[in-house]
């Protein structure tokens, strides 16, 4: 197993080389000159030109990436060239935000999406069943920008029971910062007002991606249930006389639970890219709006340091899947 | 007549169901391609004039969805967006499975290096964040619905890639391809004869995809970037009518629906077709190497 993990560790290298080469030949094609971006509009001609070497953007491109590579090798991800900040720092003060979303929707999508499954496989065809599957097509169809509003204006605009934006209200003072999510951050303090504001501007960011990634984990297990409970060894089980909510919960549902995992991974894996347009619509300050502002400021160290963060996550969740797998189905075994 | 009904409810209760998802995911989709196809028997104003006397009317007889800040009716904006959106699907996954099918077939035949290059390559573009690669493609390629269809299939095919290379390798080893070698047949030959083998699967692929590109294409538009105005595109008329939510709700909430709609019909079909062919209901468009899946 530990030779396993490290040869994945291994295998990740050329991929985070390959993103790293992708991003930094697609920042370079983006329209317009980065010494400009980094210098500001008022920038004279002579002024521009010193941009432009202090930030080594007059090289040719394979120095420039080769320069990147090498700072990042100590560890350095560099400067914004707008903000003028370390891209490591801004990336911690950015990602605990979109880290704080995104387990929020997964502790939801997970939460209601399995047991929900679970059900619905033992009420195949009965009302609940049809029920879950109707709203599933629901969750799973709808555009997530618009699910997005229609939340806002019913909890938000009609009710008035939830904030429509934002990540704290404007009185609150945010939590000593630690791990940099703010309910967390909270709890930790004790301070429980603040705990509770900021659950309350979670909830419909969280709950709008939750009801899409919540109604695909709820059909693949529902799906993987019904498939496994039809396996030989159920019937075995049954014809042991074993319980039958032994044979669902001991039997049936930890191999479910393989392709679910799988839909769990690919589900963080979106998200960890793709809350660009959850993070606009709910002003929810985090690495997809960073992304954003970086791509439209042609901020090149900082669209590279988020690819490379992301993707990072991403393979480490995906390592962690296929641990998970192991556990679950000891015929699979790695080495 | 009676026959064939009875006959039909013999069936197993998967199959009617499934025939249901199909029937009626093609009555959806139908009636959008009908929309984009032949607008002008759905509506005869135009989807993109300037009628300030009738801006932002509620839903009327004259106006059945009312009309947007412009003073267009929104009915005939999303007869004619049904041509954005869906031309958008077809080119996006035309794109991506000619491609991908070109570089899998190509990577599974030939193998060796190149086929080692060419799969971690596809590795690198499904380890990438794919909105943010969608995002930045689009922003080098510049603003505009052409740009958004190669930005989107940039994103997709990986995928189509790696599904050919899977079928080109479980068939190299049938019989039928080991005969065509045997006789001496070239090797563009024989990927010929393979090729039909292949074709199902993707089908089946591009189905199951179709819905989640149209939503891809969608967001981008809604985040400005795909089709500009005047072209209707529903994605971007959500993002017009979001400033008037609270009062003309119409602007932005039918445009939203009938993407929902449309959306449904995709997967329904694609969701019946899997079923067929017994691939699991949409893996995604990730397949990750060296991941349990293909080590089973």
């Amino acid at each position: 197993m530990g030779r396993y993990i490290a040869r994945r560790l291994l295998q990740m290298v050329p991929v985070l080389l390959g993103v790293s080469v992708l991003t930094f030949a697609l920042t370079n094609l983006l329209p317009g000159d980065p010494a400009r971006a980094a210098a500001g509009r008022h920038a004279t001609p002579q002024q521009l030109e010193e941009v432009r070497e202090r930030l080594g953007l007059d090289q040719p491109l394979p120095a420039q990436y080769a320069m990147y590579m090498g700072r990042l090798a100590r560890g350095d991800l560099g400067t914004s060239l707008t903000s003028r900040q370390s891209v490591a720092e801004e990336l911690r003060l950015f990602f605990p935000a979109t880290l704080e979303l995104l387990l929020a929707t997964m502790l939801i999508a997970v939460g209601v999406g399995i047991p929900l499954g679970v059900l619905t496989a033992a009420r195949r065809g009965r009302w609940a069943d049809r029920a879950f599957l109707g709203f599933s097509y629901f969750g799973v169809g709808m555009p997530v920008f618009f699910t997005a509003l229609l939340l806002q204006i019913f909890f938000a605009g009609w009710l008035g029971w939830l904030p429509i934006a934002g990540r704290l209200g404007l009185a609150t003072v945010p939590p000593p910062a630690f791990t940099g999510m703010y309910t967390v951050d909270a709890l930790l303090a004790g301070q429980w007002t603040t705990v509770l504001d900021a659950l309350r501007h979670l909830l419909l960011p969280a709950l709008t991606l939750a009801i899409a990634g919540g109604s695909e984990v709820g059909r693949i297990t529902r799906r993987s249930m019904l498939q496994a409970l039809d396996e030989e060894y159920v019937r075995t089980a049954r014809a042991k006389g074993v319980p039958e909510r032994t044979v669902w919960l001991r039997h049936a549902l930890p191999n479910a639970m393989l392709p679910t995992t799988t839909v769990i991974g690919l589900q963080v894996a979106f998200l960890l890219g793709g809350t660009v347009l959850i993070e606009n619509i709910f002003s929810w300050g985090g690495l997809g709006t960073y992304a954003w502002t970086g791509i439209f400021r042609l901020d090149i160290p900082v669209i590279m340091g988020i690819t490379l963060l992301a993707t990072t996550v991403y393979l480490f969740v995906n390592l962690g899947v296929d641990l998970v797998y192991a556990r679950l189905d000891p015929r699979i075994r790695y080495g | 007549m009676r026959g064939s009904t009875r006959e039909f409810a013999m069936g197993s209760a998967l199959f009617r169901r499934q025939d249901g998802r199909l029937v009626a995911g093609i009555v959806i989709v139908g009636m959008f391609v009908t929309m984009a196809v032949a607008p002008w028997l759905f509506t005869s104003l135009d989807p993109a004039g300037l009628n300030l006397e009738a801006r932002l009317t509620p839903p009327s007889a004259a106006h059945w969805l009312g009309t947007d800040a412009t003073g267009n009716d929104i009915y005939t904006r999303i007869v004619y967006g049904s041509r954005t959106t869906l031309g958008t699907v077809i080119a996006v996954l035309a794109i991506a499975s000619l491609f991908g099918i070109a570089v899998g077939s190509l990577s599974g035949y030939a193998g060796g290096w190149l086929d080692g290059l060419l799969m971690r390559t596809t590795d690198v573009f499904l380890a990438f964040p794919p909105l943010i690669l969608a995002l930045a493609t689009n922003a080098v390629l510049g603003r505009g619905l052409r740009q958004t269809v190669f930005a989107v299939a940039f994103l997709w095919w990986p995928a189509y890639a790696r599904l050919v290379r899977g079928q080109i390798l479980a068939l190299r080893e049938q019989e039928f391809v080991e005969s065509a070698r045997v006789i001496g047949a070239s090797r563009l030959r024989i990927i010929r004869h393979m090729l039909p083998n292949v074709i199902d699967p993707v089908i089946v692929r591009v189905s199951l995809d179709a819905g989640f590109v149209a939503l891809t294409a969608a967001s981008l538009s809604y985040l400005g970037l795909g089709a500009q105005p005047p072209t209707p595109e529903w994605g971007r008329m959500v993002a017009e009518g979001q400033m008037f939510l609270l009062d003309q709700w119409w602007v932005a909430a039918f445009p939203g629906i009938v993407l929902f709609i449309l959306v449904v019909g995709f997967n329904l079909i694609g969701e019946a077709l899997g079923d067929r062919i017994g691939q699991p209901y949409r893996e995604s468009r990730v397949a990750v190497p060296g991941t349990a899946k293909e080590k089973n």
